[in-house]
Parts: C-alpha cells; sequence; structure tokens
C-alpha cells in the first residue's frame, strides 16, 4: 500500500488549470523530490494534499484512507504533516512553547480546558527530547521572532516531526538560506526517521538531487517527468524546462 | 512568586475595603470589578485567540435584560434568574459565533457589531416588553431565594468579590490549559496550527462562547447592581468600551483587562462630575494607548519590571 495516494488531480483557480490531471503513488518511506518552475503548481499540489484546497476533481489517499474530503486537521490525525514556503511559525511565542503546541497537537490533552499544561510532563518530556535532538535546546526560551531565519526554518521542520508524521510535504525548507544554512537544513533533513515518507519541493538542484530518490517534475500543472533521480537529470526536457527554453 | 504574593495581597485588601470605604467609594468599587469581568471575557477571546468582536456587550446586555426581565415580571429568585441569565447569554453566543467565526479580522468586527445591533433595535422596540429606551427599572438586588440577603451595599460587595476572585482563578486555569494555549497558538497563526492537527474552528468557537458566558455573569450582577436595564447595555458604546479596557490594561495578559476595567470605570466617574463629554475623553484615552502603550499597562508594567507574557 502507497503511503500517498494522488489519482486525477486537478485544481482550478477560476479560470487557471493550476493542477491538470496530476496523478502519482508515494511508497512509504520514499524521499520524493518534486521539481517545477514557479508557477508549475508545487504548492498548489501541497495545499490541496494536506487539505488547505479543494481539489476540482481527484481523489487523494493517505495510507489506503480516502482524505479528499477530510479537513486539514484530520489529514493530520492519519499522519500527514508539512512545512510552508513562506516560514509559518508562532512569532511571540518561545521556541519551547511554539514545539509544546505542535507536540500537544497529537496528544488526547490538547483540548482540556480545565488543568493547566504543566499538569501534563509528558508533553513537556516530549519537546525537551525533541530540542535536544535537533540542537534547538539553547534556544528554548528565545522567542521565535527573534531566531535568525535559519534558526526559523529548522524551527519549523523540528514542528513539523512533533506530531511523529507519517507523511511529510517539506515546502523549500531552503529557500532563501545561505549555503551554511542550506547545507544545515538538508543534513537536518537526511537525519529525518528513515520510515518518514518525504514529499519535497526544492529549488536547489544540489540539495534536491541529493535527498531525492524519485523525482517528479510539474510543468503548467502537469507532470511532465517522473522517475529515478538519475534518469530525470538526464532528461532534455527538465533542462529545458529549467533553462527557459521555449517548448514551442 | 513575586506576582503571587502581589495577587494575595491585592485579593486581602479588596475583601477589606469596606471597612475603609464609605458606601459611595464602595459601590464605585463593585461597579469597577463587574467591568473587569467584563473585560476580561472579551480578552478572552481578543486577547488570547486574537478575535476581535465589536458586539461583545450583547451577552452582556442578553444577561441583564434575562434578569431583569425575569426578577421584575415573573419571578425574583436569585438562582433562577441568575441561572436564566447565563443561559441565555451562552445561547446567544453559541448562535453568534455560528454566525460570525466564519468571518476574521475587520470583517468579524463589523459581523458583531451588526448582531450586538440587532439586539439593541429589539430592546430599543419591543416596548412593551421591555420598556423601550426608558429602560426597566425597580431590579431588586439579589434576597429571594438566598439563605441571606445581599441587598446591602458591603454583602452585594462580597458577592460580586467572590465571583470576580472564582472568574479570575478558573481564568488563570484555562489560559494557561493545553486549550488556552491552543488559543494563543491561533492568534499567533491558524494556518500552522490546523496542520498541526487543531481543529481550530472549534477551539475559537468554545472560545467565544465561554466569553458570552463570562460577559452574560458581569451583565447579571451590573443588573442586580443598577437596579435596571436600559438598551445601552446592549450598545457599541458598551461594546467599544470593552474593547477600549481590554486594549487599555493590556489584550492577552491575564490581570491587564480587569485594571483597563477598573481604571475606565473609575475615569468615568471622576470625569462624569466635571464634564458631559465622557465619551469624547474615551475616545482620546483610546487613541493615546493605541500611539504611546500599545500593549497597554501590563505591557508597560512589564517593559519596566520585567516577567513573563503568556
Amino acid at each position: 500500500m502507497s503511503a500517498l495516494g494522488v489519482e486525477t488531480l486537478s485544481h482550478d483557480f477560476g479560470g487557471l488549470r493550476a493542477l491538470n490531471d496530476v496523478a502519482f503513488e508515494v511508497a512509504e518511506g520514499e524521499r520524493l523530490v518534486i521539481l517545477g518552475p514557479n508557477g508549475a503548481g508545487k504548492t498548489t499540489l501541497f495545499n490541496v494534499i494536506t487539505g488547505l484546497l479543494r481539489p476540482t476533481a481527484g481523489r487523494i489517499t493517505v495510507f489506503g484512507h480516502d482524505v479528499t474530503a477530510l479537513a486539514p486537521h484530520r489529514r493530520v490525525r492519519l499522519g500527514l504533516g508539512r512545512t510552508f514556503q513562506v516560514t509559518t511559525l508562532f512569532p511571540r511565542l518561545t521556541v519551547l512553547d511554539s514545539v509544546l503546541l505542535a507536540v500537544q497537537g497529537a496528544d488526547r490533552a490538547r483540548f482540556t480546558l480545565h488543568r493547566p499544561r504543566t499538569a501534563f510532563p509528558r508533553l513537556f518530556a516530549r519537546a525537551e527530547e525533541l530540542l535536544e535532538a535537533w540542537s534547538l535546546a539553547g534556544q528554548r526560551d528565545v522567542p521565535t521572532r527573534e531566531l535568525s531565519y535559519g534558526e526559523q526554518r529548522q524551527l519549523e521542520l523540528v514542528l513539523s516531526l512533533a506530531p511523529g508524521p507519517r507523511v511529510l510535504l517539506l515546502d523549500e525548507p531552503t529557500a532563501g538560506l545561505s549555503p551554511a544554512e542550506t547545507t544545515a537544513v538538508a543534513d537536518m533533513i537526511r537525519r529525518f526517521p528513515r520510515d518518514v515518507t518525504l514529499l519535497l519541493i526544492e529549488h536547489d538542484m544540489d540539495v534536491a538531487l541529493d535527498l531525492a530518490e524519485r523525482v517528479l517534475v510539474l510543468h503548467e500543472g502537469r507532470i511532465v517527468a517522473a522517475g529515478p533521480r538519475d534518469d530525470i537529470k538526464r532528461d532534455p526536457r527538465v533542462a529545458e524546462i529549467y533553462l527557459g527554453v521555449d517548448e514551442a | 512568586m513575586r506576582a503571587g504574593v502581589a495577587i494575595a495581597v491585592g485579593v486581602v485588601l479588596l475583601a477589606l475595603s469596606p471597612l475603609a470605604l464609605s458606601s459611595y467609594q464602595l459601590g464605585l468599587l463593585t461597579k469597577m470589578l463587574i467591568f473587569a469581568l467584563f473585560a476580561m471575557s472579551l480578552n478572552l477571546i481578543l486577547g488570547y485567540a486574537g478575535l476581535p468582536s465589536l458586539g461583545h456587550a450583547a451577552y452582556f446586555g442578553v444577561g441583564a435584560y434575562t434578569v431583569g426581565l425575569l426578577a421584575v415580571k415573573v419571578r425574583d429568585n436569585f438562582w433562577l434568574d441568575f441561572g436564566a441569565g447565563l443561559v441565555a447569554a451562552a445561547v446567544t453566543s453559541a448562535l453568534f459565533g455560528l454566525l460570525a467565526l466564519r468571518a476574521r479580522g475587520a470583517y468579524l468586527l463589523m459581523i458583531t457589531l451588526a448582531l450586538a445591533q440587532v439586539l439593541w433595535g429589539i430592546a430599543f422596540g419591543w416596548r412593551w416588553l421591555t420598556g423601550g429606551d426608558d429602560g426597566l427599572p425597580g431590579v431588586p438586588r439579589p434576597a429571594a431565594g438566598l439563605p441571606w440577603s445581599f441587598a446591602g451595599g458591603p454583602a452585594f460587595y462580597y458577592l460580586v468579590l467572590i465571583v470576580f476572585v472564582v472568574l479570575t482563578a478558573a481564568f488563570w486555569v484555562l489560559v494557561r490549559s493545553p486549550f488556552g494555549q491552543a488559543l494563543v497558538g491561533i492568534r499567533e497563526s491558524e494556518r500552522r496550527m490546523e496542520v498541526l492537527g487543531y481543529d481550530t474552528w472549534r477551539y475559537k468557537y468554545v472560545a467565544f462562547v465561554l466569553a458570552g458566558v463570562m460577559a452574560g455573569v458581569s451583565g447579571n450582577l451590573f443588573v442586580y447592581y443598577n437596579g435596571f436595564v436600559s438598551p445601552a447595555y446592549l450598545s457599541i458604546v458598551f461594546s467599544a468600551m470593552a474593547l477600549i479596557m481590554v486594549i487599555l490594561g493590556g489584550a492577552g495578559t491575564l490581570l491587564g483587562p480587569a485594571v483597563g476595567g477598573a481604571v475606565i470605570v473609575l475615569l468615568e466617574n471622576v470625569i462624569s462630575t466635571h464634564t458631559e463629554r465622557w465619551l469624547t475623553v474615551l475616545g482620546v484615552i483610546y487613541v493615546v494607548v493605541t500611539l504611546f502603550a500599545p500593549a497597554g499597562i501590563m505591557g508597560f508594567v512589564r517593559e519596566r519590571w520585567g516577567g513573563r507574557t503568556v
């Protein structure tokens, strides 16, 4: 059974067809990179998979469950997690409080309102564990907005890992980072648990091709190429799209 | 720890104040506590969940009218009337929440304002029931149905004080609970919370209803305090005043809005003895606070003397 299945998926923004009959499957534990120029529909694809947008047509499954009509938080329960292209964090909360929220989201105490959070030591233990594992313990009491941009991107990855996802969608995790920060983030992703299925949108070709096992190339809302990384590297269509050669 | 001591001292001072204050001053203090509760209730949605409302007087007024009408026209029984006031506030906020929480930001402000204005219009127009613009006088202080009477100034003050302390303690637990922290997360980034597995609508809705019930408590107490209810309780002036109390005191802090509520009541009292133009002064206060102390009194105190932010 595939970890993620996308069948004949289309999404229209008014008259613009952002996704056109997209179909693919991702096996459990696989690391898939999605390539494509700006406007190819990559982020739209992520938004549809995670439920922030309803598809015009098509079907999405997570470990065999049809999630097409489910609200975003219900999909998270089935193991779907993501990060955003534009850093989406809690600016005024400290690193620890942010991670606590992420941990709590997957805990049955998340709707408890008659006891303070400190009555649930397991939340704190798990949060501290994550901060230690991903070298953010030194920043635990720093408000998120005071972190460097690189640290914010790392925190976002930690938040996405906190609920223990089985399928994780990372939308340009290295966008806007310096080369050193890019290396740090790429190392982090490499260290993600092997059983977590990864879908990665990435513009840095070195990072993308290093992390990818399989590559999917999206162009104008369609999948134009898909296959193992080395095949895609040699695919002339990919070079065309990326070098901006006019197809007509 | 320091904050704990300060709060304990504050509660003791409040408990002892009937010994030191004149009955007029005690009455003013009672009113300050009632509006402190009103401001705190709005703070739950505005300060913690980031949901602005310009119609919060709706639940205050519905509670007040329910208690007033029942006590005057049906049966003067504290438990019955007070309980009905709370139920009415809960039902109103549950209904309004369903309609209003589809929107956010300025749109949420406008929808909540419109909904509250509908209630104001009903209270104003339905003369034979509500007395219209003249209001509904003659609401007795809580006595009937209770083991002893809360009609006297000090007794009524203690009733209000007990309600205030109990609700503040409950509020403290609530905002520190996983639920309360999730509200803060929604304020900071609702989208992030959604993809962390939170049903954000459900959190916002429950907070909205809880805030409505708490506003109902303050409205219930206020109608007993004043012995009178009029459409003004449902008006935009009351809603805007609550908003200013929260912002003045410090949105998103536990006690800031209570302080803001007390300060506004005190200022209104002092300034109204000198001029008719209280609302103008209130407007000026609002502008000055947003310009020079956007984090409110509590934010200002924290900046000067430190302390944790929630």
